[in-house]
């Protein structure tokens, strides 16, 4: 049975066709944008209301081991942001880290309709992708931790780079991953040893091995672009939050020398000022270089005032947080692979470097030049929770709130940024740039963030009105795949969203290999390590890049 | 699958199996399977519990699949009076779940949403408190194989590992070789911390014997030496434990180079519970200033931690949750199981493996037994046998393919020895699910 729908009426906002608020129909045939439909196909009339493609969440933790110890250990966030379930859809609880249901629900609401994990240990694979499942509504997938793999350090210390990318390819295609994902690559040797110490520099020695971050750097953004993955390495820096990391992030960026890389919640890496000192702001420098490297994306990972948690797979870092205030501490270790923190957090207008934080994202927002690689985040819930994002919004297309905002912050802080200078304000069709186009091009999702014909249809209609962070808090109609499931505010069905994934291929012999490593160091046995086709549904393969 | 036919026998052998017996998950197993009996006749690795394990569960094709009031029924009438049992109670209550797959504790936490229900696990008479005491300190962990790489001292507080976890020290912890371990068991030091000496003392290099219910207060002191203060010499008269050894212990966990404590049901089910477990969680976290510590509850069934993991990312809290105001609320002691029993206020049960009128304190079965029960195991137990609704089930592991969550939260797949021609607790969940929200829908 097919089904179809026409939005009438309504501005139009789709960059990657170049239509900028028009008025135009959008035409919906069993799940895809088409030319057109029958006269007589059921109609939503849009007058007064804006278009948009679904919005692309490019990093957020929503999922999988790290964020359910959150969950977990913070009955207080959920306690008093209960979540009702209504006919169609399922009860839950909110706070700063919802249950998946909740976090589905809640992404839709604001008319997201992709969300990517940010971050998993591959020993983890089968968690994340079952709570991936019970993530409703929005399409997901996740990134996949190899920054800190022993077995990858063994093989690159002795450079053997063929069988390096192959065991890449194994591992991302045994986890079901999207992508490569690095966080503080190189730290988790310093970390697990006696001294709970963390790696400062590019170039220095990974403990135990005869290695550096730079090396493992450069070889994992080469490995993904030479195997052709869709999305690049996605790269958190080492140093996050340290004075002076800017410096670090803009080694790292030389590093890919011209090759494709994305730097996540590239803000907490732009501080200038001297290691243990205060920090300011690095805005301007890191900003010129993603200016003029057409080859850098980024995230910006904006901090919003509020309640927040850290949770990171930078466990040194939530060693270094929990110093700041002695509360509840996670650290959680993970063989081989990775390790992790989690810290609840605060951020306060009154702090200074709170306040720092929060006007360099807002730099870099409005330094970028091409917003297609500079998109918006909160690296939630690390930032803030993503339900900020319409607040984000009007921060970034509306010059006389964010004035107003920046009255109320710590004024020392605000005088060492360029944020009072800075009077650019987003427009509507670069908003849709930074939080659907952008994101969905850079995750070489073709069928995303547009709505030319053959893409997907997940469409979000909002009441166009003038305050911004009203606008965007809640859509009116919100369509995933052709169906309306939000209409007039309220959920009228529900629907289970599909999980992507990559599957590139590799060189069958590098599993013995692997296999000897797992006897020896692993608790698990290799042939219990992959995600069989059968364990998760709904999954969808995202073809490879062709590498030329 | 991995599977080698024997000729002689109408035998099959199923290579890296899974045993859910307890939260060691071994997933190591080398099961030789009679085909034509239904049974498992030889588990090569398995330890004396879960070779026990494997032994005892094959399929009685005899029983029914059903009992309704103790006389024989179809599945469709056992569901259907599960629905109306369950639908027409005021406080219906889910238990168990402990002893299945993360596939159907994720049913079951659905159909307790769609109820309106109270859904538990065995959490709350095992390791509740430790997760109470992560909600008010956090925990620094590990997973297994971190401490078989790394750790070279082993801390066993209140748990007797070698009786209840039997390979966790000879497959995980103690004696395998690991990355800086190269000498395994050498190379570690174990100190076992009871109120008795038990199978576990005798492979501890030292045993630390304290009066039973002063843990909090041994942990209090250790946590006061590596936070650099003086003791009060009461603490020996407290604890029994001589102050020269509460020292060599302090300065032996201070200066390995990688920690852990395990424990288990000694610290829980005592004096102090949830502050045990935050005295415990602290302590290794204040450890952590002068080398890496890490702590792990030893936990008992096979997926009792899968229980608070899928009951965490559906509702947000691990154990004792309720949602009859139509979003979940977590309260311990208000909506743990035994405590609505005791309180009378339940007046429906549904129990997936799991057998609480063999465990529950008296009261607690005693209410019970006054209210209709649906019970679902493989084997006939006290619960099965009270239940208003008794369901004969596949076993998980043994005959159903799925996932549990070994003791540190790292996810196992199940390669299942042979079919049951009984169905699985999810095969069940579904339509009763189903079937529940149809009748609620009028």
């Amino acid at each position: 049975m097919s089904s179809t729908l026409r939005i009438v009426n309504g501005k139009v906002y789709d960059p990657a066709n170049d239509i900028d608020g028009q008025v135009r129909d959008v035409c919906i045939l069993d799940g895809k944008i088409v030319d057109s439909v029958p006269e007589d196909a059921p109609t939503i009339d849009a007058h007064g209301m804006v278009v948009m493609p679904g919005g692309v969440d490019i990093h957020c933790h929503i999922a999988g081991s790290k964020v359910n110890l959150a969950r977990k250990f913070q009955p207080e966030d959920h306690r008093y942001d209960p979540h009702p379930g209504t006919e169609y859809t399922r009860s839950g609880s909110g706070g700063v880290v919802p249950s998946t249901f909740a976090t589905g629900y809640r992404y839709a609401t604001m008319g997201y309709t992709t969300a990517m994990e940010a971050a998993v240990p591959p020993l983890s694979a089968r968690h994340v992708l079952e709570e991936l499942e019970d993530t409703p509504i929005i399409d997901k997938g996740y990134y996949v931790l190899m920054g800190n793999n022993s077995m990858l350090h063994q093989l690159l210390e002795k450079g053997r780079m063929e069988e390096f990318r192959e065991a890449v390819a194994w591992w991302v295609k045994a986890t079901k991953a999207y992508t490569i994902k690095l966080v503080n690559p190189g730290a988790d040797e310093m970390w697990k040893g006696k001294k709970n110490a963390n790696i400062t520099a590019l170039d220095q020695k990974i403990h135990a091995f005869d290695l550096t971050p730079r090396k493992v750097i450069k070889a994992l953004i080469d490995v993904a672009n030479d195997l052709g993955l869709p999305h690049p390495a996605h790269i958190h820096c080492n140093n996050l939050g340290h004075s002076g990391n800017y410096e670090t992030t803009l080694e790292t960026m030389r590093t890919a020398e011209g090759r494709r890389v994305h730097i996540t919640h590239i803000q907490f890496h732009s501080y200038g000022g001297e290691v243990g000192k205060n920090p300011v702001s690095a805005a301007r420098a890191i900003s010129d270089f993603v200016n003029d490297n057409p080859n850098i994306s980024a995230d910006v990972g904006q901090v919003m005032f509020g309640k927040s948690v850290s949770m990171t797979a930078d466990a040194p870092l939530a060693w270094m947080l929990r110093h700041v205030k002695e509360r509840k501490w996670i650290n959680a270790d993970t063989e081989c692979e990775s390790g992790c923190g989690i810290i609840p957090f605060e951020y306060q207008q009154h702090v200074y470097t709170h306040t720092l934080q929060w006007a360099i994202g807002l730099e870099l927002f409005l330094m970028a030049k091409d917003p297609w690689r500079m998109v918006l985040s909160t690296d939630h819930p690390n930032g803030g929770s993503f339900l900020n994002y319409p607040r984000l919004i009007r921060l970034l297309m509306d010059r006389d709130f964010r004035n107003q905002e920046a009255t109320r912050v710590n004024q020392k802080a605000i005088g060492k940024t360029s944020l009072p200078d800075l009077t650019r304000e987003y427009s509507m069709q670069e908003i849709a740039i930074v939080t659907r186009a952008g994101p969905a091009r850079l995750l070489g999702l073709k069928n995303k963030g547009h709505l030319g014909v053959g893409a997907d249809a997940d469409i979000t209609i909002y009441d166009e009105m003038d305050n911004k962070e009203e606008m965007f808090n809640a859509a009116r109609f919100v369509i995933k795949d052709g169906h309306l499931f939000i209409k007039n505010h309220e959920f009228c069905a529900d629907h289970s969203g599909r999980i992507f994934h990559i599957a590139p291929e590799y060189d069958k012999s590098i599993e013995n290999e692997i296999r000897s490593f797992f006897d020896d160091y692993y608790s698990v046995q290799f042939d219990n390590y992959p995600v069989s086709d059968t364990h998760v549904h709904n999954t969808e393969v995202i073809a490879n890049i062709p590498v030329t | 699958m991995d599977k080698n036919t024997a000729t002689e026998k109408n035998t099959t052998i199923i290579k890296n199996a899974t045993c859910t017996f307890c939260g060691c998950v071994c997933d190591d197993m080398e099961l030789t399977v009679d085909l034509d009996e239904k049974c498992i006749i030889k588990s090569k690795n398995a330890c004396v519990l879960g070779k026990a394990w494997f032994s005892e569960h094959s399929v009685d094709e005899s029983r029914p699949v059903a009992l309704i009031d103790g006389k024989e029924a179809s599945l469709e009438d056992a569901i259907e009076e599960a629905a109306q049992i369950l639908v027409n109670a005021r406080f219906p209550i889910i238990y168990g779940l402990s002893d299945t797959t993360s596939e159907a504790q994720r049913q079951a936490v659905a159909m307790a949403d769609y109820l309106s229900a109270n859904i538990d696990s065995t959490s709350s008479v095992c390791h509740g408190p430790t997760g109470m005491g992560l909600q008010g300190v956090g925990e620094p962990t590990t997973t297994l194989g971190e401490v078989k790489n790394r750790a070279d001292m082993v801390v066993y507080w209140g748990c007797n590992p070698t009786d209840c976890h039997p390979r966790l020290s000879t497959h995980f912890t103690v004696m395998p070789k690991g990355m800086y371990i190269p000498n395994g068991r050498k190379d570690r030091t174990v100190i076992n911390v009871d109120i008795r000496s038990t199978s576990t003392t005798n492979i501890a290099d030292l045993f630390v014997q304290l009066k039973p219910g002063s843990d909090y207060e041994l942990l209090s002191a250790l946590r006061s030496i590596s936070r650099g203060r003086r003791l009060n010499p009461s603490i020996e008269e407290q604890t029994g434990v001589p102050m020269a050894t509460i020292e060599d212990v302090a300065h032996r966990l201070m200066s390995c180079n990688y920690g852990i404590l395990f424990f288990g049901m000694g610290l829980t089910m005592t004096r102090g519970r949830h502050y045990n477990t935050g005295a415990l969680h602290l302590l290794a976290a204040d450890l952590n200033e002068h080398t890496h510590f890490v702590v792990k509850p030893a936990r008992g069934h096979g997926n009792v931690t899968g229980a608070d993991t899928v009951m965490s990312w559906q509702t947000g809290y691990p154990f004792g949750v309720n949602f009859n105001r139509g979003y979940p609320r977590h309260e311990p002691g208000e909506f743990t199981t035994t405590d609505i029993l005791v309180r009378g206020e339940a007046d429906a049960a549904c129990i997936i493996a799991s057998d609480p009128i063999a465990n529950f304190a008296r009261p607690a079965i005693e209410h019970l037994k006054k209210i209709p029960v649906i019970s679902f195991d493989p084997k006939p137990t006290p619960t099965s046998q009270i239940a208003r609704v008794a369901l004969t089930t596949a076993c998980y592991g043994i005959n159903v393919p799925g996932t549990v969550y070994r003791m540190d939260d790292i996810p196992i797949p199940l390669r299942p020895a042979f079919e049951s021609p009984f169905p699985s607790d999810l095969d069940i969940l579904k339509p009763l699910t189903e079937r529940i929200r149809e009748l609620k829908a009028h």
